[in-house]
């Protein structure tokens, strides 16, 4: 059996306290392997969110531990987490969370000037993924002027920009169209399929969690049900 | 995210919301302009007294004075027979104790003194060209060594035989001389009136024109040591020794080459003997105390308008936070560690201060250069040499990193929350 990329084992995550406590995560175990896509998916309040947040070291369980590769994440602290959360991880947001007023390239290679790549680099892995994206040619364009479509086409490529191993997805269809959000799904499985980038994809669009190898439903805290795909 | 990085960003975020930044400029403008012009008040007058120091005294030389036994009571003094009118420099009615040749022995043999001159008190009633209008005239004793600030003409000499004066730009005319070369080697009469009030004359070779300026007079004339011993002569006619031979102060010489440390220790040496004695420096120290001061109070002003101005930063920071609540929050959510969100936002507030700081003192630079030379032309055109507002390099450049720093520490409080963001927070949806 191979590790597993992401691993919660028993996690629970409670905010607040005494009688005001409000337990969002009352127990969640599960694993994603390298490679694989999976679904989380559940209503408003579930709980899915949160999940995500510890899975992408946003945010520390109050209980239980989430693994990466293996290891306990809470040994990740300071620059080691940063670093950790720079190299693997890469997010798609339903709003899209682009610097309007900045080009299109800019907001693109954000991920890799954090990572405090040089400039000359910045720009040629930058319009390698917006070239993969079929966007080259609004590089230089302000952000804001792009459509929705563009837009999320645009946010996964600044996913994409610094080779993650693991790309979010939260809700990245929730703003478009549904032909549009056809094409996005279709750029993000290509990406799971070609590239071998573990998917994570929390939506409440059933349509959208039948595509992936895995669901994963969360109610009120807890895992309900897994289940693979019979068809794509 | 490196260093250089952070600074481009932040340069970029400063001019994202361009009507903020330039309103919190212009504020910060506003205090640098005012600071600059204020210090360089200070620059240019400081300047101007250093530049006209040789025209006050000689460098080599300490103004001697006999300390008054009795200088600190207050109310009525005793009466002293030695005490003498004070010679200038004191308010009217000032006395001192009067040097005798006695004390002129003593001083003169204190090591480092190289010789003593007491300063002849000397009051000529008027002067006189050929059979023309008599002027009253205010006339001092010139110490070996001055330089004079000149319209033309040479200076003094106090070796030569020959009766020299120097007069005052306001006598040339008045004394129905055509011009200020045309007054050179004229010569003029003064008017002495001796213990007895028996009038005599002597004669004077014009020399020099000087300039009004700080250490002159401008109804003055200065005499060589020459005819500053005659006219002594002539007024104290009829006066015993002891009676003559009373002086205010005396010049004491040292030599050129004495450090600071050496003038010190004469001081004290002086001080101890009785004595109090002044270089010219001190003298125009006093002069530049009240300068900086009144400098320092036009800055604390400049200052409270940088202080209003930060609080513009503080402000204008706090809603840039506010408006990339997400940008922070995404940023960090992709890994850039929070003291890098605190230097983005910090380096944007300095960069907002260099840019006010900056376009302040260029500015101040060019309206004071203008001012000053204007002024210079007309309201000062008697002061020759004054330039009202200088600027050096080393203060503005101060004053910049002053404004800076100010503006640093304005940002560290927006700076701070966008650094405790949580990612989570910040990227949750409406």
């Amino acid at each position: 059996m191979p590790v597993p990329i992401l691993a919660a084992r028993d996690v629970t995550k409670f905010y607040g306290k005494g009688a005001g406590r409000f337990d969002a995560l009352k127990g969640v175990s599960l694993e994603i392997f390298e490679g694989e896509s999976v679904a989380i998916v559940g209503k408003s309040g579930s709980g899915k969110s949160t999940l995500m947040h510890l899975l992408a070291l946003l945010d520390r369980p109050s209980g239980g531990s989430i693994e990466l590769s293996g290891s306990d994440a809470v040994l990740l602290t300071g620059t080691t987490l940063n670093t950790t959360r720079n190299r693997t991880f890469g997010f798609v947001f339903q709003q899209f969370f682009l610097t309007g007023g900045a080009s299109v390239l800019e907001n693109v290679i954000l991920p890799l000037k954090i990572a405090g790549i040089g400039s000359r680099e910045r720009k040629r892995r930058g319009l390698e993924a917006l070239a993969a994206l079929e966007l080259e040619d609004k590089a230089s364009n302000r952000a804001s002027n792009l459509s929705g479509g563009q837009k999320q086409r645009a946010v996964i490529a600044r996913a994409l920009v610094n080779n993650p191993r693991i790309i979010f997805a939260d809700e990245p269809t929730g703003n478009l169209d549904t032909a549009t959000g056809a094409v996005v799904e279709d750029i993000l499985f290509a990406l799971n399929r070609d590239k071998g980038i573990t998917l994570i994809v929390v939506t409440h669009d059933e349509d959208l969690a039948a595509r992936c190898d895995r669901r994963i439903y969360i109610r009120d805290g807890l895992v309900v049900s897994t289940g693979s795909a019979v068809a794509a | 995210m490196r260093t250089i990085d952070v600074i481009g960003t932040a340069i970029d975020n400063s001019f994202r919301s361009k009507l903020r930044t330039t309103l919190t400029v212009i504020a910060i403008f506003i205090g640098a302009f005012t600071l600059t012009i204020t210090n360089g008040l200070g620059t240019g007058i400081n300047n101007y007294i250093n530049n006209t120091v040789a025209a006050i005294g000689a460098q080599d030389v300490l103004t001697v004075t006999k300390v008054a036994t009795d200088a600190t009571t207050t109310g009525p003094k005793k009466y002293n027979p030695d005490l003498v009118a004070a010679s200038g420099g004191g308010r009217p009615g000032t006395t001192v104790q009067a040097l005798t040749p006695s004390d002129i022995t003593t001083i003169t043999n204190l090591t480092g003194v190289k010789s003593v001159q007491p300063t002849l008190s000397i009051s000529p009633g008027y002067i006189q060209n050929g059979s023309g209008t008599k002027y009253t005239v205010t006339a001092i004793g010139a110490v070996p060594g001055i330089t004079l600030q000149l319209a033309s003409g040479s200076q003094l000499s106090s070796t030569s035989s020959q009766s020299q004066v120097v007069l005052a730009k306001s006598y040339v005319r008045a004394l129905g001389l055509s011009s200020n070369s045309a007054a050179i080697g004229a010569t003029v009469k003064i008017g002495v009136t001796d213990a007895a009030r028996n009038s005599s004359t002597i004669d004077a070779t014009v020399v020099g024109i000087s300039e009004a300026s700080l250490g002159a007079i401008a109804d003055a004339a200065t005499t060589n040591s020459a005819l500053t011993q005659k006219l002594f002569d002539a007024q104290t006619v009829g006066l015993t020794g002891a009676a003559k031979d009373r002086f205010s102060q005396a010049s004491v010489r040292f030599a050129g080459s004495a450090s600071e440390a050496e003038v010190t220790k004469l001081k004290e040496r002086l001080t101890k003997a009785g004595y109090s004695g002044q270089t010219v420096a001190d003298q125009i120290g006093t002069f530049k105390t009240v300068i900086d001061v009144i400098v320092l109070v036009l800055n604390a002003f400049a200052v409270i308008a940088l202080l209003a101005a930060s609080f513009g930063i503080v402000n204008t920071l706090l809603m840039s936070v506010q408006e990339r609540t997400r940008e922070i929050g995404l940023m960090k959510a992709m890994g850039m560690s929070g003291s890098k969100v605190f230097g983005l936002f910090s380096f944007e507030a300095v960069f907002i201060g260099f840019l006010g700081s900056a376009i302040g003192a260029a500015v101040a630079i060019l309206v004071g250069s203008g001012v000053s030379a204007a002024l210079s032309g007309s309201v000062f055109s008697d002061l020759p040499g004054l330039t009202l507002i200088a600027f050096s390099p080393a203060s503005i450049a101060l004053i910049i990193i002053i404004v800076m720093a100010i503006a640093f520490v304005a940002g560290t409080l927006p700076a701070a929350k966008a650094a405790r963001q949580d990612p989570i927070e910040s990227l949750r949806y409406e």
